[in-house]
């Protein structure tokens, strides 16, 4: 694994709105690269522009100006069509407010992306529940969202973000509706995620889970203002001894 | 990229499980469309039913036979004017006409000209004269004993072959046939029981005595003679346009008709007979079924109308399955899919209820047996189907088109 390998480049990103007659820029001119693995927290107040970005990196929209390249492939100038297949390829989402399908199973929400992208119903179902063992949900496969604690719906979210094996996993505020002693557990499993070479971005406004990232972007009204790597990090520690092994 | 097939098997699956997750909505959704099939086929099945038993008494009548009536235009007879088919006519027709055959005098006598008796019990029926060529005609077979022959014609012998309902109306011990009773009067001896041929719209069709035409002529007495039909066959069936035109100019220059006046008889033909039936019942078909449409049309805007309440209440999900990747027409195809499924399904019982119904009503009525014919089930399912892509168009772009963000967002 190449740790150099760049997944996203955002080159002089800009979003404008139009509130009424008066516009304004959520985003800035934000120039932004995004390795393989890395594990990285956007910050920023409220109206920072976190969730424009986040949108943006999750090719749910459009910036106005500017480029953005996934993979390689200028994502700002694809079609919705085609939009929709890099979300379904490369990125994986996970919600603050889990965002699973109400009345589908555990098993049925992990194989809902699956779906989309063609694969054979047995395939799906293998898959699935290959991830929601990973998740450590193997024996909640059958239940409905509301018959899973808040935790385990953010599991099953994260199996489904994770069945698609994608680029990048895209995180917004994913333990803000978790107690803390859940949160923490999350947090292991992102960390897990990391160790095991994936690309995480997680949106927060809380210190905690911020520190524990390799990287921390702050935004302040629509702009990057610092980009810094937390040498600090708990997984950091642990990846050096890790190597050190 | 998936298929095509692949997105709506997996359209069909998600559908079908959103349909029966809202068990009961499902249901009075898709009740308009239910109660829009079920009249529709109940009223066709009755109708056709109706119309195959109809047809089937044309093809025992054969298509060569023609059928000749007196015609007074109702303007006429508001002024007294009454024509007649006398059996001059009979004659000049049986002798003057080549490439005929079978050609029988009818006189169909009711009220009190027509009561029988015996024993003591008495009836009403309707007393039909004829000629032995009326078995030929119009396939009258006996069950027991035998038809009237030309020699009881020609004799005036009081025979009679009864209606199987006869037998019901008197009370006739013992075996019918060699027995007497009277008609009108007149004694006349019971030669033949004709095959039951059943009711026709609560018209009993086997409800009538026949007798020799000379001798009910003699039953009428002389005073006034009485309007006859005159039935016949065509030998060749090619010769049909001829031999009606010939029948016409005759008829014509025996009621010394001029020019400028109407014809005062009609001539018809089995066929022309189904025809016009055919037209009524056509017509008649056609309003109906333009009337249960309209409540199809109905069903179809109840059904628009929920699935854009489901549009929006599932709103949020349609912004998660877009951020997994679900494309406009994935989404346009699933609720397109729902509308169509749910008007299928309520096709499909409706079919099942307008039938139960149909058939219910035949039973429980004298109306022949329902029968739904095949361009009904493909035309109400097709409807349906139709009424689905129409009415679930509006909503499924409507979740196709709404923006991922503020579906994700919408609470």
């Amino acid at each position: 694994m190449n740790p150099a390998e760049i997944i996203i480049e955002l080159r002089s990103i800009a979003k404008h709105y139009m509130m009424g007659s008066e516009g304004f820029y959520a985003l800035n001119g934000i120039d932004l690269d995004i390795y393989l693995n890395d594990y990285i927290a956007i910050v920023g107040s409220s109206g920072s522009g976190k969730s424009t970005l986040m949108n943006l990196l999750g090719c749910l929209d459009y910036p106005t100006d500017g480029e953005y390249r996934l993979k390689g492939t200028n994502v700002a100038t694809l079609d919705e069509n085609s939009l929709a297949g890099i979300r379904n390829r490369e990125i994986g989402f996970i919600f603050q407010n889990f965002n699973l399908l109400p009345r589908a199973s555990a098993l049925q929400n992990v194989m809902q992306p699956l779906i989309y992208r063609g694969v054979p119903i047995d395939e799906r179902k293998q898959r699935a529940q290959e991830a929601l063992s990973m998740v450590g949900l193997q024996d909640r496969m059958d239940h409905v969202p509301n018959q899973l604690s808040g935790g385990q719906r953010q599991r099953v979210a994260i199996a489904r973000a994770l069945v698609t094996k994608p680029a990048i996993l895209l995180a917004d505020e994913p333990t803000g509706n978790l107690d803390s002693s859940t949160t923490v557990e999350i947090m292991a499993l992102f960390d897990q995620l990391h160790n095991d070479g994936q690309t995480l971005i997680i949106v927060t406004h809380e210190q905690e889970i911020a520190d524990r990232c390799r990287r921390v972007i702050t935004l302040k009204d629509g702009r990057l203002i610092s980009d810094a790597t937390n040498s600090q990090t708990v997984i950091s520690k642990a990846k050096r001894a890790g190597s050190n092994a | 990229m998936p298929s095509l097939a692949f997105k709506i098997i997996e359209g069909t699956r998600s559908a079908g499980q959103s349909i029966f997750a809202h068990g009961f909505r499902s249901f009075l959704t898709t009740l308009g469309i239910i109660i829009g099939v079920a009249s529709v086929i109940a009223v066709v099945s009755v109708v056709q039913g109706f119309s195959a038993s109809i047809s089937q008494e044309f093809d025992g009548m054969g298509t060569n036979v023609i059928n000749i009536d007196s015609y007074t235009p109702r303007k006429a007879r508001l002024q007294g004017v009454n024509a007649k088919l006398s059996y001059d006519d009979f004659l000049e027709i049986k002798h003057r006409v080549k490439g005929i055959s079978n050609v029988t005098p009818t006189v169909r006598v009711w009220g009190p000209n027509a009561v029988i008796s015996y024993r003591g019990q008495s009836a009403d029926t309707m007393v039909i004269g004829t000629a032995s060529t009326y078995q030929k005609l119009y396939t009258v077979y006996p069950d027991f004993g035998r038809f009237f022959n030309s020699s009881d014609d020609k004799s005036r012998r009081r025979v009679a072959v009864l209606g199987p309902s006869i037998l019901n109306k008197v009370d006739i011990k013992g075996d019918p046939i060699g027995q007497y009773l009277s008609v009108s009067g007149e004694w006349f001896k019971i030669i033949g029981i004709a095959e039951k041929r059943g009711k026709l719209l609560g018209f009993d069709q086997d409800d009538f005595i026949l007798l020799p035409y000379s001798t009910t002529r003699a039953l009428l007495g002389g005073a006034d003679e009485p309007d006859i039909s005159i039935s016949l066959q065509v030998d060749d069936m090619q010769n049909m346009g001829q031999i009606k035109q010939h029948l016409k100019n005759l008829l014509r220059r025996n009621h010394k008709l001029n020019k400028e006046t109407a014809d005062d008889f009609k001539i018809a033909t089995a066929d022309q007979m189904l025809d016009t039936f055919n037209q009524i019942i056509g017509s008649t078909t056609l309003v109906l079924g333009g009337i249960v449409g309209i409540s199809l049309l109905v069903g179809g805007i109840g059904i628009m109308n929920i699935m854009l309440v489901s549009v929006t209440e599932r709103t949020r999900e349609i912004g998660i399955q877009k951020a997994l990747g679900a494309t406009r027409f994935d989404i346009l195809l699933q609720f397109l899919i729902e509308a169509v499924f749910l008007c299928l399904l309520g096709g499909l019982i409706g079919l099942l209820l307008g039938f139960g119904a149909g058939s219910l009503i035949s039973t429980v009525t004298d109306l022949p047996a329902a029968t739904v014919p095949m361009w009904a089930v493909v035309l109400s399912f097709g409807f349906s189907a139709g009424i689905g892509l129409i009415f679930g168009i509006i909503p499924a772009s409507k979740a196709a088109n709404l923006d991922p963000i503020d579906a994700l967002r919408y609470e």
